[in-house]
């Protein structure tokens, strides 16, 4: 039951093993915070949809699985969107139109098609949760090396006196840009990819 | 905007995988070799073109009218779905060679990104029919050009030494990244200095 849960998140992370969701996950790593919001929503809609299709898999007929998961997911999606326009404009324009696109997010419509169709809710949770993390987990990774490098800094919640944004010495005043932009996205993707690759093959070998 | 600054725009400035990181899944999933890459290609381009229309009547006629805007989401993805399949019956019945080209991508189209994007996109810039159409067909050559330079590139990719765990699919993201430096060179200087 436990295994439900954890290989999401690095045996079976979504972005980096499965490499699925990569718009997302590259559109919105420019900063540490965008990916956290992100997560957050993506988390949301996966835990929403994969409840949903669990429940309604026997009453969901064969040949219409897919349009139904859809209108499932979008449904959340939409939820999302308003939430986070009404509580979080900041977040939610910085987005942008990557917040409507977490429909076309082929980690949950996989997850409905691969898992929640065919288990109980409660394994269709923790499966929800463990791929989410994973995702989330992806993008604060990807978003931590593109921030420190291609800003100088790491940006999360501004709490009470602090701002949110930590500096990092050295190089906030001379960061290199190219890794904010897209091709830096892209380049870091390449390099973190290769890098799982390559420890997966260490662990295989041991 | 002029129709042919939004061409320039989108096919080259906004390239919607290069910058906007729209449709990756079928820009690295199905450009190993160049005429699968063509096909996704074209038949992308289509559907985008015909998703951009059929959106924005809907948006304009039916969703603003009733004064529910916050459906967009929804209605666009379930147009999108209906509109691929609708293209997969007609091709079928019309063009069996073309359907034989292009069929095996068409179910897939549903989920990129990029149409969704396209469809989105055009609502926030508020695009009248014509500007929604002629950006849909330029993000769509936007995108048959990126995928075809990066088939070609993978092609020859092949026959190279590669170190072990740079295999597959990190090289091609990092072919990718390169395009995408490269196509910084299009920024909107070059727009200005091109129409003044």
């Amino acid at each position: 039951m436990l295994k439900d849960f954890t290989k999401g998140i690095i045996k079976e992370n979504p972005v980096f093993i499965i490499v699925l969701g990569l718009c997302p996950a590259l559109g919105v790593s420019t900063k540490v915070v965008n990916s956290i919001g992100m997560g957050a929503g993506v988390i949301f809609v996966l835990l929403g949809s994969n409840i949903f299709v669990s429940l309604l898999k026997d009453f969901i007929p064969e040949k219409i699985r897919i349009p139904s998961y859809i209108v499932i997911i979008a449904s959340f999606v939409t939820v999302v969107e308003m939430v986070m326009e009404a509580f979080i404009p900041a977040l939610y324009d910085s987005l942008g139109v990557f917040v409507p696109l977490i429909v076309v997010n082929c980690i949950i419509l996989g997850r409905a098609e691969a898992f929640a169709n065919k288990n109980t809710v409660k394994s269709s949770i923790l499966d929800a949760l463990g791929m989410g993390i994973g995702f989330t987990l992806a993008l604060m990774l990807i978003s931590l090396v593109r921030e420190v490098f291609g800003l100088g800094t790491i940006t999360l919640f501004p709490i009470g006196n602090f701002s949110g944004v930590i500096e990092i010495p050295g190089i906030s005043n001379a960061p290199v840009r190219v890794f904010g932009l897209a091709a830096g996205a892209l380049l870091v993707m390449g390099f973190l990819k290769a890098l799982f690759n390559w420890v997966g093959e260490l662990r295989r070998v041991k | 905007m002029s129709y042919i600054g939004i061409i320039i725009t989108f096919v080259f400035i906004n390239n919607f995988i290069l910058t906007q990181f729209l449709g990756l899944c079928p820009f690295i999933g199905v450009s190993k070799n160049v005429e699968s890459a063509v096909g996704m290609g074209f038949a992308v381009t289509f559907v985008m073109a015909l998703a951009s229309i059929s959106t924005w009547v809907i948006y304009n006629y039916i969703l603003i009218p009733l004064d529910i805007e916050f459906l967009q989401t929804i209605t666009f993805i379930l147009v999108i779905a209906a509109l691929v399949q609708f293209v997969e019956l007609v091709i079928q019945k019309i063009s069996p060679a073309l359907y034989k080209a292009l069929g095996i991508f068409l179910p897939l189209i549903t989920t990129n990104c990029a149409v969704l994007g396209i469809a989105l996109i055009n609502v926030r810039n508020d695009f009248n029919a014509i500007e929604s159409f002629i950006a849909g067909i330029a993000a769509g050559f936007g995108f048959l050009l990126a995928i075809l330079l990066m088939s070609t590139i993978r092609v020859k990719l092949d026959s190279e030494w590669v170190p072990k765990p740079f295999r597959g699919i990190p090289i091609a993201f990092i072919t990718g990244g390169l395009m995408a430096l490269a196509f910084m060179a299009f920024d909107n200087a070059l727009l200005n200095n091109l129409l003044g």
